[in-house]
């Protein structure tokens, strides 16, 4: 039995492990999963000098309470976190895109994400879990990937396998930007909805609904009236992608997506605002832009070249 | 063959094989779906065959719209594709406790419960694919006269196991997720397991399904 390890006092209400994802399973039904926030994840994971493909812990909301045994280790949080770090004889409150290092009877209690849905924790060594397809990414709904497919539970015990030798603090200052609208391209059932109905896609505020998870955020606000017909017949769906039932409220898929869907698309996310998207809570008011292919191609470039700038300063 | 082919956001081709939904137009996008498969072209993550779109999606980071959809184009899909369709017979309960849509397509259809059963059960169907969630299959054809819409607002949770209808087909929920489906029955089998990573489904495309009812006592005794 492994002697580093850790001990989940409080789970939170979202609390997974997470990594890359898996490709290559849609036609089966199996969606890509992975952490929501990637560029988050990857920061979680440089900050304790973890290859940037390794399991995180992912939560929302209100995080895990967690202690700590075993031989010193580095952790780190990426997000907008409320955190602190119980040592000993004293109380810290935790800075987020900071390493600590923590050793044994240490806890880590994360309280909550602040204005934001997602967080990240990472650890300087590599968790013992079960990988399904290459990913120990977990689908709640599938119950696929590490801890049989579930969210982490009270009592839990979750063992390390290895610890990174380097153990210097690292920071970065990086600050998570909200950002107004969100850029769309044009989906393929455009043209299904009326004039009207377009009109109010782009140019009215819609509202993060509290039925948002991992697999699709759901929005209210004006209906967006259909005109064709309000199913297709079924196909293929990517992340970002968003439909718009017979009710007229437009639902974005996120990681854990159904592979397909039947009702008409309007539009899909930009790849370039996904991460932000992902961390518009419930109430926060959404606004799509139009952008074309080309601009979403340039912008989404652009950004990943920001994502491996921040990576390298770390 | 592929009609039009078109960018879905900025990560993935939709290939259009036409509006029809038919066994000739869904072994059409099979086809190019198990040949681009085999080709593993660098920056594609996923391919989802429909009845007649093929979605195909890359890495952003490797690839893009124009450099996929030139591949896609210059591909010669093989004529010969292996379909190892197998018969499954599926025991499926229709108990009021199970069937939480059969008022509404009662009201729909104009027809009894007893006809609805009638018309459903003891028919072979064929699988078109698998998806939306892990395993699920899509089957047709109904009769003309057993054809609904989705519901307008889609439960967000439907019970796994759920044998659902909507328009021309039925599908199985293997497992509890949102969905707009007019549930019929359930079904105690499970038509997913992903501890077999080879062959996680036990409907594949290409296969035949007949539904057989079972009572609630039956039901509860399955898996006993």
């Amino acid at each position: 039995m492994s002697s580093n390890y850790l001990e989940i006092i409080r789970p939170g209400i979202n609390t997974t492990f997470q990594d890359k994802g898996r490709d290559h399973l849609y036609h089966i039904g199996i969606p890509f999963s992975g952490a929501m926030d990637n560029r988050n994840y990857l920061i979680a994971n440089k900050l304790v000098y973890n290859n940037l493909d390794s399991a995180v812990i992912e939560f929302a909301y209100q995080g895990p309470h967690i202690k700590y045994s075993g031989e010193k280790i580095n952790c780190a949080i990426t997000g907008d976190v409320i955190f602190s770090i119980k040592k000993k004889d004293t109380e810290i409150e935790g800075k987020c895109y900071e390493s600590y290092q923590i050793e044994n009877g240490d806890e880590i209690n994360i309280i909550s994400t602040n204005k934001s849905v997602y967080g990240y924790l990472a650890l300087g060594g590599e968790f013992d879990l079960k990988f399904q397809w290459n990913s120990c990414s977990i689908n709640t709904k599938a119950n696929i990937g590490s801890n049989d497919g579930k969210k982490l539970d009270v009592g839990q015990r979750i063992n390390l396998k290895k610890i990174n030798s380097n153990k210097d603090i690292k920071k970065t200052n990086y600050i998570n930007t909200k950002i107004e609208n969100i850029r769309v391209i044009k989906g393929t059932n455009f043209d299904y909805f009326s004039e009207e109905g377009k009109k109010i896609f782009y140019e009215k505020e819609f509202t993060v609904s509290k039925l948002s998870d991992r697999m699709g955020m759901r929005l209210e606000g004006p209906k967006i009236d259909n005109i064709v017909n309000t199913n297709i017949k079924s196909e293929g769906l990517i992340k970002g992608v968003i439909q718009v039932p017979a009710d007229g409220n437009p639902i974005i898929m996120l990681s854990d997506h159904g592979t397909i869907g039947g009702y008409p698309k309007i539009g899909v996310v930009a790849s370039v605002d996904y991460d932000r998207l992902v961390q518009m809570s419930p109430g926060s008011k959404i606004k799509f832009k139009e952008i074309n292919l080309s601009d979403a191609e340039t912008l989404f470039k652009l950004y990943e070249m920001e994502t491996q700038n921040l990576l390298s300063q770390i | 063959m592929i009609k039009n082919i078109l960018n879905l956001g900025d990560a993935a081709l939709y290939c259009d094989f036409g509006n029809e939904v038919n066994k000739s137009i869904n072994s059409q996008v099979i086809k190019y779906f198990k040949t681009i498969k085999e080709k593993k072209f660098e920056g594609i993550n996923n391919l989802t065959p429909s009845y007649n779109k093929l979605i195909i999606s890359y890495d952003l980071k490797k690839t893009n719209f124009k450099e996929v959809k030139n591949y896609v184009e210059n591909i010669n899909a093989e004529d010969s594709i292996d379909i190892n369709s197998k018969k499954l017979e599926i025991p499926v309960c229709c108990h009021e406790n199970f069937s939480m849509d059969i008022k509404r397509l009662e009201k729909i259809l104009k027809l009894s419960r007893e006809k609805i059963l009638e018309n459903f059960l003891n028919k072979e169907y064929f699988c078109y694919m698998t998806g939306f969630i892990a395993g699920m299959p899509f089957l047709g054809d109904l009769d003309e006269n057993m054809r609904a819409q989705r519901l307008e607002t889609p439960r967000v949770k439907v019970p796994k196991g759920s044998v659902a209808l909507t328009e021309q087909f039925a599908n199985i929920y293997t497992f509890e997720s949102p969905g707009g489906w007019n549930i019929l029955g359930n079904t105690p089998l499970d038509v997913f397991d992903s501890s077999k990573e080879d062959k996680p489904n036990l409907i594949n495309p290409g296969d035949i399904v007949v539904f057989k009812e079972i009572t609630l006592d039956q039901y509860k005794s399955y898996n006993e």
